[in-house]
């Protein structure tokens, strides 16, 4: 390959990423730039049930897990200073500031996006999305703004869930198991856990990736090429895609909040 | 059977000049065809002819390249997306793979449209989808998932559906591919009385020769991109055209060749 046609691939591939930019912005204004009607709001609950309530065993029990392993790790670095006390600031923060954002966005990612992208992919092969359209109905609004609206309403939920179940996982190894005082694990969380620095951020980084991992997901079903291959190729991209869209914008906004 | 002669002379479709392609690939040049209303006009051609194209054309889900396509006088391209859908309430169509709401049953995938837009009671929906259903035979199927039909059955239910708003015009794309005889009879009997009972006009997409002539009022024949034979299916029997004769008798070999085009066998084989 001589190195004009690279630097051509190169200008494709730039034109590409920028036309999809704008299609999937075009779509997510197609879906969301409307003023709701009262039918909207039972899709919205059908789907806040499919994206968000069938979620939360997932969440919960790897909260549960994530808290339990971060406790014990965070207890055997701790007793070496004589430190152990902190053992629940420790895991609050890291959980409400990190882990509890993140983690819950990528596994939403994997259970809940792949879902959509996968269900979306199918109704355009099996030209449901077509009927839609020819039934004068919009597909953008029927199909694509509920899960949109679903699924930005139901992961911060999931990622407060998230860090509650974990710091509950971080009580049970640290005080039920290596018998740290409960009343210090829960009286120096308490004061090192602050409202505006730890909650907001918590749930504005939740917020945050709702919208881009909802949104990757739903593009790439919509844009799918109707056929086996292409849809699993879909489910796929909305996995890696927005798993490292997750992990760069968290990187982005830890900077921006705890940076300074 | 005798059908009723609609005396209004304009038509309700009419496709003027249409060119369209997708990418370098030209499906259509300067088509030109008009559906009469009230009749069942046909559409028909080998696979792969874009037939599908020119239903998505007529519905205003593609954009032709050049040309127009007047739907009771509006070019359904120039309109905005508003009135697109007033127009598409007048239309319906039946998809090849009949596209039932997988998350829906048969009531409720027959009754969607009538929620959207009818903004009638819920006890007078009942009625109607109850009455559509009974039309195609499927009353008993109501509360029946669209995975629990065989295929014959889906493509009922969706022409149900598809007749449930009372359109003016009902496309049907396909609807005896990979069909049952049975299943195929019956479609073909429902879509006969159906265009009828209902003065609807129909347009018929198939490669099905015998069925298509059976119930068609009028058939168009397309290849090479183009509109090759039309006329009432007794003139198109008796034609003399080599094409069209190779299609209705289902040859092999002719002006259509078996062989996709390649190079030299011989070449090919001693590389």
């Amino acid at each position: 390959m001589s190195l004009l046609d690279k630097v051509a691939n190169l200008g494709r591939s730039g034109i590409e990423l920028i036309m999809g930019l704008g299609r999937a912005g075009l779509m997510l204004w197609g879906a969301i730039a409307r003023k709701p009607r009262a039918k909207d709001f039972s899709l919205f609950v059908k789907q806040l049930y499919v994206v968000g309530v069938q979620s939360m065993v997932l969440i919960f029990v790897s909260g549960l897990f994530i808290g339990m392993v971060l406790a014990l790790q965070g207890y055997n670095i701790l007793v070496g200073f004589g430190t152990e006390e902190s053992l629940g600031p420790m895991v609050a923060l890291s959980l409400l500031r990190e882990l509890g954002p993140v983690v819950t966005a990528l596994l939403f990612a994997g259970r809940a996006g792949s879902a959509l992208t996968a269900e979306i992919g199918l109704m355009k092969s099996t030209e449901q999305l077509s009927s839609l359209e020819m039934m004068a109905i919009d597909p953008l609004r029927q199909i694509i703004a509920p899960r949109f609206w679903a699924g930005v309403v139901s992961l911060p939920l999931l990622a407060l869930i998230f860090t509650a179940v974990g710091i509950y996982g971080g009580h049970i190894v640290g005080v039920e198991w290596k018998g740290i005082d409960s009343g210090s694990f829960w009286s120096i969380l308490q004061a090192s856990v602050e409202w505006r620095q730890d909650i907001v951020n918590c749930l504005i980084k939740s917020i945050v990736f709702a919208v881009v991992v909802t949104w990757i997901a739903l593009y790439r079903g919509y844009q799918v090429i109707p056929n086996p291959e292409g849809i699993s190729k879909a489910t796929t991209q909305t996995v890696v895609q927005s798993s490292l869209a997750v992990l760069a914008l968290d990187f982005l906004l830890t900077a921006l909040m705890f940076g300074r | 059977m005798e059908h009723k002669v609609i005396t209004e002379p304009k038509p309700l479709v009419e496709i003027h000049n249409l060119s369209f392609s997708r990418g370098e690939h030209v499906i259509f040049d300067d088509v030109s065809l008009s559906i009469p209303r009230g009749k069942v006009t046909a559409i028909m051609g080998p696979s792969g002819i874009g037939k599908t194209t020119l239903l998505k054309l007529m519905g205003g889900q593609l954009t032709p390249d050049t040309g127009k396509v007047l739907f009771d006088d509006v070019d359904v391209n120039k309109c905005r997306r508003e009135e697109l859908f007033e127009l598409r309430k007048r239309m319906s169509m039946l998809f090849q793979s009949g596209a039932l709401f997988t998350d829906m049953n048969v009531f409720d995938n027959v009754a969607f449209a009538l929620r959207e837009h009818s903004g009638l009671p819920e006890m007078i929906i009942k009625r109607i989808v109850l009455m559509k259903l009974e039309a195609v035979g499927l009353r008993g199927a109501a509360k029946m998932m669209p995975n629990e039909l065989s295929g014959g059955m889906q493509r009922r239910v969706a022409l149900a559906r598809a007749i449930a708003l009372e359109p003016e015009m009902v496309m049907y794309d396909e609807p005896f591919a990979g069909q049952d005889p049975i299943s195929m009879g019956v479609l073909v009997k429902l879509i006969r009385e159906l265009s009828d009972a209902l003065q609807l006009t129909s347009v018929v997409i198939s490669h099905d020769v015998q069925e298509v002539l059976s119930i068609a009022d009028y058939v168009y024949v397309m290849a090479d991109k183009r509109v090759i034979a039309q006329g009432t299916p007794a003139e198109l029997k008796a034609s003399e055209i080599e094409q069209l004769k190779q299609f209705i008798g289902g040859e092999p070999d002719g002006p259509v060749p078996f062989h996709f085009p390649a190079q030299d066998y011989q070449k090919d084989l001693l590389g």
